[in-house]
């Protein structure tokens, strides 16, 4: 299967498998006027199977929802056709407004205008508490 | 940005030890601390009632010489209106040095502080956290024990919704050979995070179990706690795990004679009046503990030294 090459944009590449719709969605893709194409289960030597979306136009991207999702993935810059810039994403120790509280006595649920604050508490289990209530939020969706 | 305590653990234990020390030479020399905070004011902020924790943080700033100001309900502040926390904390941190504040919410003093320009206290926020109460409890035991290490302590009743046992659990963690006891029924045991951050990660031994008298014989402090019926979305569970556990002077014939019996209080009937006539009851000792506690607290935050 072929997808055209992009001349300005972002390539994000090593998505573990079946996580692309995630990024999609979290990273508001669907907002974009440019052509944002998800490659499903391509094969990889190193991971088996992974995802890749190529997105042409230059942006910024949050590298918080990116290392939340999968800390794994790598950011490609491409410009004039030339992969100017390779970035690792990390697990990020603190997410503002990207996931919510489920704790029903939070006071982020009754003040949803309150900012969403989850700091990193255990690296290895890539788990994340609530700032407000220390209400646990597992990485995996 | 103002020094806040809204989780024991913004207190290092030195920190502790220092305000454990200006406590017992406010308990020795009160006289020496008469005027210290004259002209400061503290707010308390209470969205939810009490007793103790207000009067207590009242009478403590009375005592430095300071005035106080606030409200003890929801219902007398524009939070009935569908004010924000934070546009209230905001409002009264123009008037007052000082906040102590309780919100049935957890978390909420956490909101506070973040827009507040003057020191928050978290006078208990939901089940979540009460970190004044912590230090009433070392205090408490400090000044039972002479010691805040070295012991085993039984934490029995609602281990899950406790916020007292939360942050207690939390602030001992952090002194050396301690051991914990949690007895509760199945349905109120210590959350999960609270075990693995306070005690697995550091490696310290608890043993769980729902049979206070199997265990009495090997404790050093028994901390009782309240069912709390605010804590239920379902009247039909209260009901039933409410009178889980019942001290009564029967129950205590297999202590050790050097016990310490601590409560934060109120309670409903989980401690027999009866008890109350046993040296080994420290709680109403406890109460006059917290006075002097936020005391020290109080100094420390508005950084003044007598």
């Amino acid at each position: 299967m072929n997808i055209d090459s992009i001349q300005n944009g972002i390539v994000l590449d090593h998505i573990q498998a079946g996580k692309s719709m995630d990024i999609y969605q979290y990273l508001h893709l669907d907002e974009l006027d440019c052509s944002v194409a998800i490659i499903k289960n391509v094969r990889s030597n190193h991971m088996g199977k992974k995802d890749i979306i190529k997105i042409d136009t230059p942006m910024e991207v949050d590298f918080d929802v990116l290392g939340y999702i999968d800390s794994n993935i790598t950011v490609n810059i491409i410009r004039d056709g030339r992969l100017v810039e390779k970035k690792h994403v990390e697990l990020p120790k603190k997410l503002v407004n990207i996931i919510r509280c489920k704790n029903p006595r939070c006071i982020t649920a009754s003040e949803p205008q309150l900012d969403a604050i989850f700091l990193l508490s255990d690296e290895e289990k890539h788990t994340y508490r609530c700032a407000y209530c220390d209400t646990a939020k597992d990485k995996k969706f | 940005m103002a020094r806040n305590l809204i989780d024991i653990v913004d207190l290092s234990v030195e920190e502790i030890n220092e305000l454990i020390a200006t406590a017992e030479d406010i308990i020795q020399h009160p006289a020496k601390y008469q005027d210290a905070c004259a002209h400061k004011q503290l707010a308390t902020l209470f969205f939810e009632p009490s007793t103790r924790t207000r009067l207590s943080f009242e009478s403590a700033m009375l005592s430095l010489g300071g005035s106080v100001l606030g409200f003890s309900s929801a219902s007398s502040s524009s939070t009935a209106k569908g004010e924000t926390v934070g546009d209230t904390v905001h409002t009264v941190s123009c008037y007052a040095d000082i906040i102590a504040m309780r919100h049935p919410k957890e978390g909420a003093p956490f909101a506070a502080a973040q827009v507040a320009e003057v020191p928050i206290i978290n006078a208990g926020d939901g089940g979540h956290n009460h970190p004044t109460q912590t230090l009433t409890d070392l205090l408490t035991i400090h000044r039972e024990k002479g010691r805040l290490d070295h012991f085993t302590i039984g934490f029995c009743g609602d281990l899950k919704f406790g916020r007292t046992v939360h942050s207690l659990v939390s602030a001992l963690s952090r002194y050396e050979n301690i051991k914990f006891v949690l007895i509760s029924p199945t349905e109120l045991k210590l959350p999960r995070y609270v075990k693995e951050e306070a005690l697995k990660k550091r490696g310290i031994p608890y043993t769980q179990t729902t049979d206070l008298e199997s265990v009495i014989p090997q404790l050093d402090i028994l901390y009782m706690t309240r069912v709390q019926r605010e804590r239920f979305f379902n009247e039909e569970d209260y009901l039933r795990l409410k009178d889980s556990y019942i001290l009564t002077p029967e129950k205590l014939e297999s202590a050790k004679p050097d016990l310490s019996i601590l409560h934060p209080l109120p309670r409903v009937n989980e401690i027999s009046v009866a008890v109350d006539k046993d040296p080994r009851a420290a709680y109403w000792r406890q109460v006059k503990n917290g006075k002097y506690i936020r005391m020290a607290l109080i100094l420390k935050l508005l950084g003044i030294e007598v």
